[in-house]
């Protein structure tokens, strides 16, 4: 028999609440770390994050009943504690895969990190992981190249790359700007990078830049006989610009350009991200704006929820963290978030913070950039944690060298062959990094001298954001 | 200043400046070396392959293929012996050997073992 309408202000868990629901294969299933108000119920707040984040609205409507509302809703499935943690709980919701638009990131995140955070009866919301089945993956354009690719197109196998960002990241003229360029590719690096700031300011406007850039690489690439490329960011205020600056890259044989995915916006990436596939371009991606969104134990998006986002809108790399820079970010997530970028199928690890199983079907992989406040010393640690599908960037450290960029480009190059090849002998890296460095620097005095320059550098304050454990 | 070291690298000076990637910022292999890095091909279960090429075509995807890609073949000495082969049939080109993942459909290693006289 039909349902009649009842009008008037209804509990959600009447309705959203399914402990009995079992997910379907199809279903867009997520994870959120749920911070009630004082004294809300559990399965009410978990009922309200899930009507929220899909059919819901504070009250009934009759227009309630002219659809299947069983069909379409969203639903919290379960609950679970956070270990070491009394004041949150998990709540996992399964989703319809009608709900989204095919291939479009853009409407999967608008409904699961919409209105919902700032719902009253929250104190506080993150969205911790997402599985996306692999029917909806499919739909997604994902990384234009991807990592095998792109080893064929520039001809670097069995090492991490290497890649250095260009500073001082504002203010260089174009000129002075592609000689930093140069200089660091002549010594032995694979990419120069844009910083993300660096978009087309009055003291060096995009199209110069680009064309001091590109005979730079040119000139590299004649003097060392290797392939180079240059990350020339085309973020822009608008997606016409962007993609007048990523016409001219290509027309003047740039081989990779850069954006930066979440400030230019996740339409922008994706179109950006079609493009380049179309185009045989390779897309470095930049993070701006991450922590904002991720760095709160309580309270966001979790990293590994925008990697995967950034991997089905498309992208080539992606920034890591390091594990053992300057920036934040803990060992064992890291490692999960990494592997969401590049395998092609990632078991439930909750030791790594991993909540579902996810299946990229035949989806290419990301090559995680490990970027910010590394130098030589962590070489050994880089290769061991990071492996050969990755890439290795250091910026204070090429630039930072006494002798110049050239010979921090080359230290940073004999290390990380020094580094392979004691790893493909079954030397432990991170146990004997200091005997494979000094070997090296035997026949490196520009790795010598970079050794003697950061030896004392450390950075040792703990993650803010570390996996949640037990405590009981 | 006096304490800051040239970069030396050029276009004229080939034999300084011209790299071939991997291990090639490194002094040559040593045989033992060549050894540890043909076994760890053959541990990892990649197919090893062996490509020489003039020196000035070096930049080339496409190298001269010695032989076919040895399929299957985990003894290093075999290896070894085909590297020199394909080295003393063509003394002045640069050879490199292969390690073919099948399943990446990509190289997992890839090195010079012989460097031609660099132009």
């Amino acid at each position: 028999m039909a349902k009649q309408y009842d009008a008037g202000v209804k509990e959600y868990r009447e309705t959203y609440w399914t402990p009995d629901y079992t997910p379907k294969d199809t279903d867009i299933l997520a994870c959120f770390k749920i911070t009630p108000q004082d004294g809300v119920p559990r399965e009410e707040v978990a009922a309200a994050v899930a009507a929220e984040s899909s059919t819901g609205t504070w009250t009934t409507v009759w227009t309630d009943l002219l659809t299947d509302l069983d069909y379409y809703k969203g639903r919290c499935y379960a609950i679970e504690d956070v270990p070491g943690d009394d004041t949150c709980f998990y709540g996992f919701v399964a989703y319809p895969i009608d709900l989204f638009e095919e291939g479009s990131v853009v409407n999967v995140l608008t409904s699961l990190v919409g209105n919902v955070f700032g719902f009253k009866a929250l104190r506080a919301l993150r969205l911790e992981d997402i599985r996306f089945p692999v029917a909806y993956v499919m739909t997604c354009n994902g990384p234009p190249q991807g990592i095998q690719v792109e080893r064929d197109i520039l001809n670097k196998y069995g090492r991490p790359l290497l890649g250095c960002t260009i500073k001082p990241k504002l203010g260089l003229s174009a000129k002075n700007y592609g000689r930093a360029c140069y200089e660091g590719l002549r010594g032995g690096l694979d990419f120069t990078k844009d910083d993300e700031n660096v978009n087309s300011q009055p003291f060096m406007r995009w199209r110069h830049r680009f064309d001091f850039v590109m005979e730079a690489i040119h000139k590299a690439e004649a003097e060392t006989g290797e392939r180079k490329g240059h990350y020339l960011n085309v973020t822009a205020p608008t997606s016409d610009e962007m993609m007048r600056r990523a016409e001219y890259a290509k027309e003047i044989g740039a081989p990779i350009i850069m954006h930066d995915y979440l400030t230019g916006g996740l339409s922008a990436n994706t179109q950006l991200a079609q493009w380049c596939q179309n185009n045989g371009m390779l897309l470095h991606i930049h993070r701006a704006m991450h922590a904002v969104l991720d760095r709160n134990p309580h309270h966001g998006i979790h990293f590994r929820v925008l990697t995967k986002v950034l991997r089905l809108s498309g992208g080539d790399h992606l920034h890591s963290g390091t594990v053992v820079g300057k920036l934040e970010g803990d060992r064992d997530a890291t490692l999960g978030w990494i592997d969401i970028m590049r395998d092609s199928f990632i078991k439930e690890d909750r030791s790594r913070g991993i909540f579902f199983d996810q299946d990229w079907g035949s989806m290419p992989g990301v090559i995680p950039v490990a970027s910010g406040g590394i130098h030589v010393w962590h070489m050994p640690a880089l290769v061991s944690i990071f492996g050969d599908d990755s890439c290795l960037q250091f910026g204070g450290g090429t630039l930072g060298h006494p002798w110049g960029n050239a010979a921090g480009a080359a230290a940073n190059r004999v290390a990380v062959e020094a580094c392979v090849e004691a790893r493909n002998m079954g030397v432990e890296l991170e146990k004997e990094g200091k005997d494979i460095l000094t070997k090296a620097a035997a026949h490196s005095p520009e790795l010598k001298i970079a050794m003697e320059t950061w030896k004392e550098i450390k950075f040792e304050f703990d993650t803010v954001d570390k996996i949640d454990v037990a405590h009981k | 200043m006096s304490d800051v070291q040239d970069y030396n690298s050029s276009l004229s000076d080939a034999a300084q400046s011209r790299k071939f990637e991997t291990f090639s910022y490194l002094p040559p292999l040593s045989a033992e070396s060549a050894r540890a890095q043909i076994q760890y091909i053959v541990d990892k279960g990649w197919n090893p392959g062996i490509e020489h090429t003039e020196p000035e075509n070096a930049i080339s995807n496409y190298w001269y293929m010695w032989k076919l890609p040895m399929f299957g073949e985990t003894d290093v000495d075999a290896i070894m012996a085909e590297i020199e082969a394909c080295h003393k049939a063509h003394p002045e080109n640069h050879v490199r050997l292969l390690g073919f993942d099948n399943f990446a459909q990509s190289a997992g290693a890839a090195m010079v073992v012989h460097r031609g006289k660099s132009v």
